[in-house]
């Protein structure tokens, strides 16, 4: 996994509630190969009308923000499917992080898995940021996971809490089979117990 | 100290603690076809499969409802996934259903139904809806495909303690209201980010009325309130419904696995970091207007106005579902014209939900542009022809189809057309969720099927 430590880029505010991982990528993507086009699907119906045309009133058609690459969104950024491919879609197209004020919890824990980093700040922060680069299009954000800060266009900055555990492992691209690895004996020791404890949870009874 | 069920449950798969995370052992592991991932990245690294003993599968996001054949899939990239998860299941012995096999169907309809799904586990699957588990009395919860690697490598994985909140709805159920017009309203209470941190645990004496295919049902939408999973404490009912199914304890093992089920329960006085309460005998039948399924109403009742919301960001939101849907603030929930009608989903295509929604489509006539039935497995598709519920769709002009996800998700093809309008047992009206521009209305079976019937939304109570 790419290890995240700091990132700058041009932000884009995205003002909707409950973008759900629907909006992120349609489901008639899921099973296209993972590849460098995964990148164009991102937002695809919102960017897209029926035809295949850019809807202009979409902010990442817009000018100043067709670039950007740091995403603030509002409450409840990725609820909905667990589809882990909303996370692949964001960073095929150059994201790294998003800033919102809440998460759906599988968007949150798959972002981690994908070195891409979604960062928590409060409504009213979350709010400011999106004025901010409403005013100033092509302003940038640069989050900085080790500082746990956020620095937005007019350099004012904003801490950020994130799990130590799950910081480390960004920090470092941990992979997560690996990391786990180093217990497999306590993994065998409990299932050990486990398996005589509850003998009848198995597909292959007797 | 009295503990809740969620606590005892976890405590029972706590491998180690490192840094306030848990490594957790994961019980059983439920798969489907888009679980190939999970698969390729062990290949990828040369890993095995640790448990295909605690794992099963079959296939259901991608499966065609007109066909049985993998070459009748929309595409070519379909058709590899297909193979993939055969291939896949049959490489590590897995125990598996595939779409020839009768017992195919809904992973989340199939667990139960096969007797995978047991209280006092942890159930994980690559797929958000995997908390309708918890209806018996787990923690059961969806993951990514990144995860699905993970526990498939090491049966275990790394979370984070969730926080817990106990939802009681007490009361007499009222005529005509079932488990999803309950679950809609929880939704519509605590809103989509309500549960968002928390594992929720239904209690209360409406949730005890409830049949086990109906709590299903409640812990399945749990997700769309945010929350990480739902429970429901294990009674006798639980042990009824599994008793004798194909892959449930029998024997000895079942008074063994029995006398355990009955521990798991929250104690007396157990503490919830959050309580929250509904008046259940207030319920009444439900249908959502918007694009989240917070936005439910009873059918009695119209499609908000922004003017009466004081938050901006909020009466932006409702403004701009109001538009997608196509509907005028303050218009009746049964002024709406319904275009298409789809029962089905691992919602709502339970035997119990086929019964409601025939029994109100009986001696009728679909009014709306297309109606159909796709059966949460081959084996309810079976029963429900032996009852000759099948037929009472048919000749009311509904479509009676085959089992898959379909028209919750559209994956295999099954979508509606720009801008028309659907009543649907499934449990999401996110935007383009059946198709691009469709406008998808949540309900029950028995009001789906009065809508069919209507050819727009109707009071299922009106029906008898």
């Amino acid at each position: 996994m790419k290890p995240f430590k700091t990132f700058s880029a041009v932000g884009v505010p995205l003002d909707m509630l409950n973008v759900d991982t629907d909006q992120v990528i349609p489901a008639r993507f899921l099973s296209r190969p993972l590849d460098e086009r995964y990148g164009s699907y991102l937002f695809h119906d919102l960017r897209f009308d029926a035809d295949g045309a850019e809807r202009p009133d979409f902010v990442l058609n817009r000018e100043g923000f067709r670039g950007a690459e740091v995403l603030v969104a509002d409450r409840n950024f990725g609820c909905g499917s667990s589809r882990e491919n909303a996370v692949t879609a964001l960073v095929e197209a150059g994201f790294r992080t998003v800033i919102a004020p809440s998460f759906g919890d599988i968007f949150y824990s798959n972002s981690l898995k994908n070195g891409f980093l979604p960062v928590r700040l409060p409504d009213e922060t979350c709010r400011r940021l999106r004025e901010m680069l409403h005013e100033g299009p092509g302003g940038e954000i640069t989050v900085d996971l080790d500082s746990q800060t956020v620095t937005a266009p007019d350099q004012s900055t904003y801490s950020f809490e994130i799990d130590p555990f799950q910081k480390n492992k960004v920090m470092q691209g941990l992979d997560d089979i690996d990391f786990t690895m180093q217990f497999l004996g306590e993994i065998e020791a409990f299932e050990q117990g486990y398996d005589k404890r509850m003998t009848w949870v198995t597909t292959r009874p007797g | 100290m009295p503990a809740t069920m969620f606590d005892k449950i976890w405590d029972a798969h706590t491998i180690l603690e490192r840094e306030g995370n848990t490594l957790l052992h994961v019980a059983f592991h439920l798969c489907h076809d888009g679980s190939a991932g999970g698969f390729a990245k062990l290949k990828e690294r040369g890993i095995e499969v640790r448990r295909p003993d605690r794992m099963a599968g079959t296939p259901d996001h991608y499966v065609p409802t007109t066909s049985r054949r993998i070459e009748d899939l929309a595409t070519e990239d379909m058709k590899r996934i297909f193979r993939a998860f055969g291939e896949n299941f049959s490489a590590n012995g897995i125990t598996h259903f595939p779409v020839e096999d009768a017992r195919q169907g809904i992973i989340h309809v199939v667990g139960p139904e096969q007797g995978f799904t047991q209280p006092g586990l942890v159930i994980v699957c690559g797929d958000s809806h995997t908390s309708t588990h918890g209806a018996v009395g787990a923690i059961a919860f969806g993951i990514g495909s990144s995860e699905v690697a993970h526990v498939m490598a090491t049966q275990a994985l790394w979370q984070k303690r969730p926080k817990t909140m106990r939802v009681n709805i007490n009361g007499e159920r009222p005529f005509g209201v079932t488990g999803k017009d309950a679950i809609l309203a929880v939704i519509a209470h605590i809103g989509a980010v309500g549960g968002t941190g928390y594992a929720v645990e239904y209690a209360g004496s409406l949730i005890r009325a409830f049949s086990m295919e109906e709590r299903l049902t409640v812990c399945n939408m749990s997700i769309e309130a945010g929350a990480r999973c739902g429970m429901i404490a294990p009674d006798e009912k639980t042990f009824d419904y599994l008793k004798g199914r194909p892959f449930a304890p029998a024997g000895a093992e079942w008074d063994k696995a029995v006398a355990h089920w009955r521990s798991l329960p929250s104690d007396p006085g157990a503490a919830f970091d959050r309580e929250e309460a509904l008046d259940g005998a207030a319920l009444a039948p439900m249908v959502t207007w918007g694009t989240s399924p917070e936005n439910a109403v009873a059918v009695t009742g119209q499609v908000p106005d922004p003017v009466d919301e004081a938050d901006d960001e909020r009466r932006a939101a409702l403004e701009g579902a109001i538009d997608y849907m196509g509907l005028s603030a303050g218009q009746a929930i049964t002024d709406i014209e319904v275009d298409r009608v789809f029962i089905g989903s691992c919602t709502n295509s339970r035997i119990e939900d086929l019964r409601a929604a025939a029994k109100v489509v009986e001696g009728r006539k679909v009014r709306v542009g297309h109606a159909f039935v796709s059966p949460g497995s081959g084996l309810i598709k079976k029963q429900a022809e032996e009852e000759g519920l099948d037929r009472i769709f048919t000749e009311a002009g509904f479509e009676w189809r085959e089992s898959a996800c379909s028209m919750c998700v559209g994956m295999n093809g099954d979508i509606a057309r720009p801008g028309e309008r659907t009543a649907s047992t499934s449990n999401r009206n996110f935007r383009g969720r059946q198709g691009p521009g469709v406008r998808t209305h949540l309900v029950s079976p028995a009001m789906a099927a009065a809508a069919a019937v209507s050819g727009r939304f109707a009071d299922v109570r009106e029906f008898g």
